[in-house]
Formats: structure tokens, C-alpha cells, sequence
């Protein structure tokens, strides 16, 4: 009994937690890494679009909130999903046409592009607090939980309950659905090969009648869904604030990064890796141990690794441990 | 001469923005920005040595700017007995056991060949080490962080004159750059800019989370100033008489002693407030002219051409039998310590240092707006940046709420896209700053002075 009540304690403070927030970093870092694999940049602007697409979900969400649209036990947002992403996608291919454009065709350095997007990242910030302002907002409507601690302990009669959030649920449920069909994409159709292609190696794909055009297109499209979906998972889950979604854009390179930049697979993976380091090292461990260790080893203290002050900080040295070992991540990076 | 002719203009229109701001706004303003727009410019000279003469991106400023700032605490404050007497032992220990680790790992790297069981040996020196860092510094924190929380609750610092402490921010700075150089400089341009990106990001976490080192989030005020301060300023007699003299004809208009009297000693206040800001403003000059000059000697001399080889061709540079990853580690570490400085002048001015409020945007992405839109490569360009950004910066409200008000004149006060307009003023500024880039390396990629090769 007290085993299985550890191993609640666990499911309910770490691995739940740190599965949802795994997805959203996870989608992020696909987006990084796909911008990386066939645009060549890095995307310093990543945070920035993610927080433009949910801007438009929040907007949204209020607008259908007073006109009186629901989605029943579901949050509205989920309604407004694919209205945002045509917004994402709108805009990003304005940016592309008028700014990045130009220094594909030139075939500036990568370095120049990560500049250029750092202007871009100015630009889009500015848009977004002068649209929607820096406050935090909140846009979770209908049912909050899919199991409450108390329902579960009364269900199961264990000493330890168990909560999930909706929230938890609809996102690790989205992601898998949303990295499915990605990769069923990239892997089996055609435009999905091209694009993999031109990754691999520009000259070639452009040879065998690759349109770059289109793939470039494509990229984009890709990229608005997985940071619109990204951005409205975790603004649901957390809340939406521009400045933290700014801030998301360190663990999400981290991710993809550590799991190779360029190699979807490994961005997926990598936020996994980076959310689960993060929840398991600054977990206090103490109400774990007491249930599995034998009291006369009860610890006394929180048993706790790192405060959770250093959640970012922990991300980061994971990462500068992998560039340090292992500079093309853990899966072989640079390849999508 | 005419190759200094842009230059000249383009300095002489920045000083007269600067004049129209203390004409339109006030002296104080225009003093404030001049000193802030002196800082910036430091910034961007010590990235600019890192990616104009060496092509090497550094998107770490932040982290070098936050150590800088945390010498001056260091180095400034006055020693805090208490907490010395309850933790200091254990902290030294502690110390200690931290520079035994790095000695012990550097003696297994060059003794033992490359194997498994060097890097077990290396693990378990790490491991070892921070248990008994955590066992030993656990309580000692503790007790230091309880020793009057409202007030101090950290070690103090040194308690040296301030601006010792520019220099040791230097050193900080640099100790820091040679740490993350060795670790991150092999990687490639946009690896890198990450890697220093996230670097940094967690010796700011350090610095905001460690409140026996410098009271993290609990910020530190109050620090000592180079200048004088305003109130001594408004007692002393030569102070008050100075600007009698100044404003003698403003005086003269006065009817009555008691309105003289009134008129005077607003404007000593205001007088003693400009004159502190005159006493940083003299001090950074000297500072930013100091640099200016070593980095041109520098930039004109073998060496600098060496570097300019280098970044323009490392394979070729390296088949001539240069050093590259020698010199970039070196340029690396000097950039890098001309930032500390800023970061440790910064906090000087300011008087006090804030952990929290460094982040990457203020502090790493609008330094970086400014050596590209300066001119990369080119020292002169870099400080112009330095003013030209920040005076942006600083001034995007004004101005953009100046144009809102203009275009929307015709409609009523209480419309609602006027009230959010003006609402949301401030964010004009990244706007701004974020046009201006992507104008910049549009139109004029090498910047506003571009990088010049004198041809012997």
C-alpha cells in the first residue's frame, strides 16, 4: 500500500507535470528545429510567434465568451484553434516576404538571419503589448479537472490523491495527436520527403526539381500550427503573459538542442528531457521517501536536489553539458 | 580629415538631440540619458571588439553586465560582522573545497589519459565535492540570511572604495568569459549565441537566488557614489553661492527676499541634482575615452589585423601559423571584461543593484541592435550605437506619443483606440528599436560608420 501511494505521490507531483509541460516545450522545439533544418536559422523570435498566435486564441476566446459560443466541458480555445493559427500563418509569411526573404535569396550567413530575427522578435513584441498589453491573462473556461484528489481517494481509498488537470490532459492528448500527423507528414507523403530533402542537402533537392518556393511554404505553414498549438497549450495550462512566453524561448532551445537541432524526432524528444530534468531535480523528495523508506530512515529535511529558484538554470547546464560532450545533441542532429 | 567628416557629423547631430532634450525636457533628462547613453556605449564597445574584430557572437552581455554590477556590491558595501561571525567559516570552507575540485579535476585531465575512468574520477570529484558544499554551506546560509533580513542578511562586501570596483567587475567579467570560452567558443556562430545566451541566464539565476551573496531579489541600496551627494550639495555654502552667481540675473527679477529665497533654493536642488550627474557624466567620459583609445591603438596594431585576419579567414589566418583558438579565447575574455566594467559603472550610477532586473532583453538584444546599427567593426560606430539606440530607446515614448496624438487628433478624448493608444506608448520602443534593425541590415549592413581598412 504505502508503495503504491508513492508512486501516486510521483505520478501526481512529477510525472503528470512534467509530461504537460514536456508536450508544450516539445512543440516549441519542433518548431525551432524545423525553422533550423530548412530555413538555417536559428529563430530567436520563437517565443515572440508562439505569444502571437495565442494572443489571437485569447482574443478570440473573449469574443465567443460574450456572444455566447462554448465548447461545452472543453475550453473555448480549443474553438479558436484554427482561426489563430490562420492569423500565425498570415503573419509569418508577411515576415518571410518582407524580411527574410531577402536574405534566403542573398544567402546571407546563418548568423545574419539570427540577427534579422532578433529584429523581428522586437517587431513582434511591440505588435503583441500594444495589441493585447504585458498583463496576465487568463482564458480557461469549462470543466477544470478530470480527477480530483479527494474523488480519487475516496474511488480507491489510498491515503494519497491524485489530481489531473483538463488542462494536463488536453495537452499531452493535442500534442500526440498534432506530432502524429507531423510526422506522418514528413515521413510519407510527398511534400513531407521534399521538404526532408532539401534539409538534407539544398543543392541536390534543388537539382531534382524540388520547388524551394514551396517547401519554404510549407516550412511555414508547419511551423505556424506547431507554435499557435504550442503557445494556446501552455497559455492554457499556465496563463498568457508576453513576457513569459519570451522567456520560454531559453528551455525551448534547450530542448532542441539537447535533442539534436535540425532532427525533429530529437526536438520531440528533448522536451521531454528538459521538462522531466527540470520536475525531478527540484522535487522535494520527502513525502516520496517517507512512504517507501522504513521509519527509522525518515528524512528530516526536504530531500530536495535544487530549490526550485533554478528551474531555467537546470535546463540550461543540461544543455551546456550536451553541447560540451556532444555538440550535435543526442540524436544525430541537422537531419530531419 | 575627410574620412572623419561622417563621423563628426554623425556625433555632432547625436550631442545636439541630447541639447534639445535638456532645452525641451530638462537638463537632469538629458544628463540622465547622456550618462546611460556612456554606459551603452561601453557595452558595445566590448562587444564590438568580440564580433567586429573577431566575428565571435556574444549573446551573454547580460551575464557580464550582472557580475559587473555584483562587484560593485562586493567590493563597496561594508562588511556585515554578524553574519561573517555566524557563516563566514563554513562560506571559506566551502571556498576552499571549490577551488581544491577545479585544481584536483585540472590535475586528472593532464595525468590521466583520455578513459572511462577519467571521466568517473572527474564525476565523482564533482559529486563529492557538492555534497559536501551542500552539507557544510546548508546551515551557514541559513543563519547568514537571518541575520536582519530587512537590512542585510548577506556577507557585505569589502567595504573598498567604489571605483575600485569597476575594475574588479572587469575581472569578474573576464574570469567568467574564460570559463565560458573554453566551454562554448568551438561551437559554431548561432550554437554559440545560444550557448552564451543561456549561460548567462544562469549566472543571473545565481546572482537573484544566492541572497548571502548579494541579497538577490532583496536588492542592495544605498550603494556608495564616486560623486557627491545631492543633500550634502544643498547645505554647503560654495554650492549655494556657485549658483547664485549662475542664475544672478533670474534672481534679480525676484520682488521680495522670501520669493529670492524660494526661487534659490529650488534651484540648487535642482543645481545639485545636474551637478551629480555632471560628476558620473566626467567620470564615464574618461572611462569611454580611456577604452576608445586602447581599442584603436589596439585595432591599427599587428595584433588587430591579426584578429581581422582571423575573422575574416580562420583557415587561412591558422596556416599561418596563428593561434586561433588562443586568440579567440583572449579577444573573448577582454570583450567580455570591458562589459563588466559597464555593468559595475551601471550599478555606480544607479546606486543600487537589482538581480532582477537583468534580463536578456534590456541587456543582451538592444546591446546588440546597437553594434550592428553602429557600425560593426568600427570603434567610433560602436559608441555612436551605443547613443543612437538608447536615445531611441529612452525617447520612443515621448515620440510615439507625440505622433498618436497627431494622427489622432480628429477624434474624440475618450475614444477607445486613442485611450489604448496612448496606453501602450512605451511598447513604441520596440518598435522602434525593431524597424530601425531591420532597416539597418536592409539598407546598410556594416551600419551607420562602417568598419574602415587603412591601406598602407
Amino acid at each position: 500500500m504505502d508503495l503504491i501511494n508513492a508512486v501516486i505521490v510521483l505520478l501526481n507531483y512529477t510525472i503528470i507535470p512534467a509530461l504537460t509541460y514536456g508536450s508544450q516545450l516539445a512543440l516549441g522545439a519542433i518548431f525551432v528545429t524545423l525553422i533550423y533544418g530548412i530555413l538555417r536559422f536559428a529563430n530567436f523570435a520563437t517565443g515572440d510567434m508562439m505569444s502571437f498566435g495565442t494572443m489571437f486564441a485569447v482574443l478570440l476566446t473573449y469574443y465567443f465568451q460574450s456572444i455566447g459560443i462554448n465548447f461545452g466541458f472543453l475550453p473555448t480555445a480549443l474553438l479558436t484553434i484554427p482561426f489563430a493559427i490562420f492569423m500565425m500563418i498570415f503573419y509569418m509569411l508577411i515576415i518571410d516576404q518582407t524580411v527574410f526573404k531577402y536574405y534566403r535569396i542573398k544567402k546571407s550567413p546563418p548568423v545574419m538571419l539570427a540577427m534579422v530575427s532578433v529584429g523581428v522578435m522586437f517587431v513582434t513584441q511591440a505588435i503583441i503589448r500594444i495589441i493585447i498589453g504585458p498583463t496576465d491573462r487568463r482564458f480557461l473556461d469549462g470543466e477544470k479537472f478530470i480527477l480530483k484528489a479527494t474523488e480519487f481517494k475516496e474511488m480507491t481509498g489510498l491515503a494519497e490523491g491524485l489530481t489531473i488537470k483538463s488542462t494536463q490532459m488536453i495537452t499531452i492528448v493535442v500534442t500526440i495527436i498534432v506530432v502524429a500527423i507531423m510526422f506522418w507528414f514528413l515521413n510519407k507523403t510527398k511534400t513531407g520527403t521534399s521538404m526532408r530533402a532539401y534539409s538534407d542537402n539544398e543543392d541536390l533537392a534543388l537539382l531534382s526539381g524540388i520547388d524551394p518556393k514551396k517547401v519554404v511554404l510549407i516550412t511555414w505553414i508547419i511551423a505556424g500550427i506547431l507554435a499557435t498549438i504550442g503557445g494556446i497549450l501552455y497559455g492554457l495550462d499556465k496563463s498568457y503573459r508576453p513576457f513569459v512566453y519570451f522567456n520560454n524561448m531559453l528551455p525551448i532551445f534547450a530542448a532542441a538542442i539537447v535533442g539534436g537541432i535540425g532532427n525533429p524526432y530529437g526536438a520531440f524528444f528533448g522536451g521531454y528531457v528538459i521538462a522531466f530534468a527540470e520536475i525531478f531535480l527540484t522535487y522535494a523528495y520527502k513525502r516520496f521517501l517517507v512512504y517507501i523508506l522504513p521509519e527509522s530512515l525518515e528524512p528530516n529535511s526536504l530531500m530536495q536536489l535544487l530549490s526550485t529558484d533554478y528551474k531555467f538554470a537546470i535546463s540550461f547546464s543540461i544543455l551546456v553539458i550536451v553541447l560540451i560532450f556532444r555538440p550535435s545533441g543526442i540524436f544525430e542532429g541537422k537531419r530531419i | 580629415m575627410r574620412n572623419y567628416l561622417n563621423i563628426i557629423i554623425a556625433y555632432s547631430i547625436m550631442m545636439l538631440l541630447i541639447i534639445l532634450v535638456g532645452i525641451f525636457q530638462s537638463w537632469s533628462i538629458a544628463l540622465t540619458i547622456f550618462n546611460y547613453c556612456m554606459i551603452s556605449a561601453v557595452m558595445t564597445l566590448g562587444a564590438n571588439i568580440q564580433w567586429g574584430y573577431a566575428g565571435l557572437i556574444n549573446f551573454g552581455i547580460m551575464g557580464y553586465t550582472a557580475l559587473g554590477g555584483l562587484a560593485v556590491v562586493l567590493v563597496s558595501v561594508a562588511p556585515v560582522p554578524e553574519a561573517w561571525s555566524v557563516g563566514g567559516v563554513n562560506m571559506m570552507t566551502c571556498l576552499g573545497i571549490i577551488i581544491l575540485m577545479i585544481f584536483s579535476t585540472r590535475y586528472i585531465l593532464k595525468n590521466i589519459q583520455k578513459s572511462n575512468k577519467r571521466n568517473y574520477l572527474i564525476a565523482g570529484i564533482i559529486i563529492v565535492g557538492l555534497i559536501l558544499i551542500k552539507i557544510i554551506a546548508g546551515p551557514a546560509i541559513e543563519q547568514i540570511e537571518a541575520v536582519d533580513p530587512a537590512k542585510t542578511g548577506f556577507l557585505g562586501g569589502l567595504g573598498l572604495p567604489v571605483l575600485f570596483s569597476w575594475i574588479v567587475g572587469g575581472l569578474f567579467a573576464a574570469g567568467l568569459a574564460f570559463i565560458v570560452g573554453k566551454v562554448a567558443l568551438g561551437l559554431r556562430a548561432d550554437y554559440l549565441a545560444i550557448a552564451t545566451l543561456l549561460i548567462a541566464e544562469i549566472v543571473v539565476s545565481i546572482i537573484k537566488h544566492e541572497d548571502w551573496l548579494a541579497r538577490g531579489v532583496k536588492n542592495v541600496i544605498g550603494l556608495k557614489r564616486p560623486a557627491p551627494y545631492e543633500i550634502d550639495l544643498q547645505t554647503s555654502p560654495w554650492f549655494i553661492n556657485l549658483v547664485e552667481k549662475f542664475h544672478s540675473a533670474k534672481l534679480d527679477l525676484a520682488n521680495s527676499l522670501s520669493e529670492r529665497q524660494d526661487i534659490l533654493n529650488q534651484l540648487v536642488i535642482d543645481a545639485s541634482s545636474v551637478y551629480v550627474k555632471l560628476c558620473f557624466a566626467g567620470m564615464f567620459l574618461v572611462v569611454v575615452i580611456i577604452l576608445l583609445i586602447i581599442t584603436q591603438k589596439a585595432l591599427y596594431s599587428p595584433w588587430g589585423r591579426m584578429m581581422r585576419a582571423i575573422r575574416d579567414n580562420e583557415e587561412a589566418a591558422s596556416a599561418m601559423g596563428k593561434n586561433v583558438v588562443k586568440q579567440h579565447l583572449f579577444i573573448f575574455i577582454l570583450g567580455s571584461a570591458i562589459v563588466g566594467i559597464a555593468g559595475a559603472m551601471m550599478v555606480t550610477n544607479d546606486g543600487l543593484f537589482t538581480p532582477g532586473s537583468y534580463r536578456p532583453m534590456r541587456y543582451t538584444f538592444v546591446i546588440w541592435v546597437m553594434v550592428i546599427v553602429g557600425g560593426t567593426g568600427n570603434n567610433f560606430g560602436a559608441i555612436l550605437g551605443g547613443f543612437v539606440v538608447w536615445f531611441l530607446w529612452v525617447e520612443a515614448a515621448p515620440i510615439a506619443l507625440f505622433f498618436i496624438n497627431l494622427f489622432t487628433a480628429h477624434l474624440p478624448e475618450t475614444n477607445e483606440i486613442k485611450v489604448h493608444l496612448i496606453n501602450s506608448a512605451p511598447y513604441f520602443r520596440f518598435l522602434l528599436v525593431g524597424i530601425g534593425l531591420l532597416l539597418i541590415m536592409r539598407f546598410r549592413p556594416q551600419g551607420i560608420i562602417p568598419e574602415k581598412i587603412i591601406k598602407q
